[in-house]
């Protein structure tokens, strides 16, 4: 946490001009307090055990509306996740960590959402009777 | 300044910073850290892309309803995400420079985390038994490859761990150490967020087939 033991090899203002939170530990990236860890930890327990509970007890009779319940609480637990443990921001690292996770984002939605669409089209135009869906697999 | 070519007579053509400005020492290791994650994050992208399109193929097999056991599936979760929060108060006590306690909660997560891999092996280990391994099937061969690498990477992060707590021990909570231990976090925490996605989509999602 020394920000002072820096050697002064150039003018303040220019290094001040450079490096607006200059510092060995943690320059523009926050960390959490204790109570943003627990309200974490509180929210991903509830997040986990609810898609837990609705699976293994059977809750919903629909299995699609189940599915899409169970995806909606994964991508709310790693919104969770990434705000109050990896403490994402738009400010930390100049914003240049918020840009890398939008960027990674829409290369991960791209690659997820083209494979399963063009391999389901692939399944079900190539090999009749062997569709991906659920029901048939039963 | 940027490079120079046009000079005046007699002066030496710079193709390269003379006079360098200076960087913090460890002034991006977090952001190129982050980087790394998030090629990490596209590794998982593309098994989870397989599982997604394998998933279904059971060549005639076990299905995720004959092999996954949920409750077994629900303490792992627990373990992990138990170590989720001892790793965060591991770091609080880090900022207030208490090597012991940051020692002690780094210890109880790399218990969380050993725990986590041992059911995770006896899973394998189970299923291996019982014949449904990876080449029985290409839901099977999705399954392991994608179940296997999250495993290889908490793995590699318990040998990174006990590694950190031996440099702490033996150098103290050195600025460097302070950051090899905030990397490690991200790290850890982001083998959760992609648990998360194998909890949901691989089991939870399994069992609904």
């Amino acid at each position: 946490m020394s920000t002072t033991d820096h050697a002064p090899t150039h003018s303040a203002p220019q290094n001040a001009h450079a490096h607006p939170h200059p510092g060995v530990v943690g320059d523009g990236h926050s960390h959490g307090t204790r109570k943003s860890y627990l309200t974490g930890f509180a929210l991903s327990v509830i997040l986990t055990a609810i898609p837990f509970w609705l699976v293994m007890g059977n809750v919903i009779a629909d299995t699609m509306i189940t599915t899409l319940v169970i995806m909606a609480f994964g991508v709310a637990q790693i919104l969770v996740h990434m705000i109050y443990f990896l403490h994402m921001n738009t400010k930390s690292e100049g914003g240049w960590t918020m840009m890398a996770a939008i960027f990674t984002i829409i290369v991960v939605v791209i690659a997820l959402s083209g494979s399963l669409w063009v391999m389901y089209h692939l399944n079900t135009n190539m090999m009749p009777g062997h569709t991906m869906d659920p029901a048939n697999l039963m | 300044m940027s490079t120079k070519v046009q000079t005046a007579e007699g002066e030496a053509v710079a193709f390269y910073d003379i006079d360098p400005h200076e960087h913090p020492a460890h002034g991006s290791t977090m952001l190129g850290f982050w980087l790394y994650l998030m090629s990490d994050c596209l590794i998982f992208a593309t098994l989870f892309a397989i599982y997604g399109v394998l998933g279904g193929n059971f060549a005639a097999g076990p299905s995720p309803a004959d092999l996954f056991n949920l409750p077994l599936v629900a303490v792992s979760t627990t373990a992990l995400l138990l170590s989720s929060i001892t790793y965060g108060f591991a770091m609080l006590e880090m900022e207030q420079n208490k090597q012991g306690t940051t020692q002690l909660w780094l210890a109880i997560t790399g218990v969380l985390g050993a725990v986590f891999l041992g059911l995770t092996l006896y899973e394998f280990y189970h299923m291996i038994h019982e014949g449904a391994v990876p080449q029985r099937s290409g839901f099977l061969s999705a399954f392991f490859v994608l179940v296997g690498t999250h495993a290889l990477h908490v793995t590699f992060g318990i040998i990174w761990l006990v590694t950190l707590m031996v440099q702490v021990a033996r150098r103290g909570l050195i600025p460097a150490n302070q950051i090899r231990v905030q990397c490690l976090s991200m790290f850890w925490h982001f083998l959760d967020v992609i648990w998360i996605g194998v909890f949901t989509v691989v089991y939870l999602m399994g069992m609904l087939r």
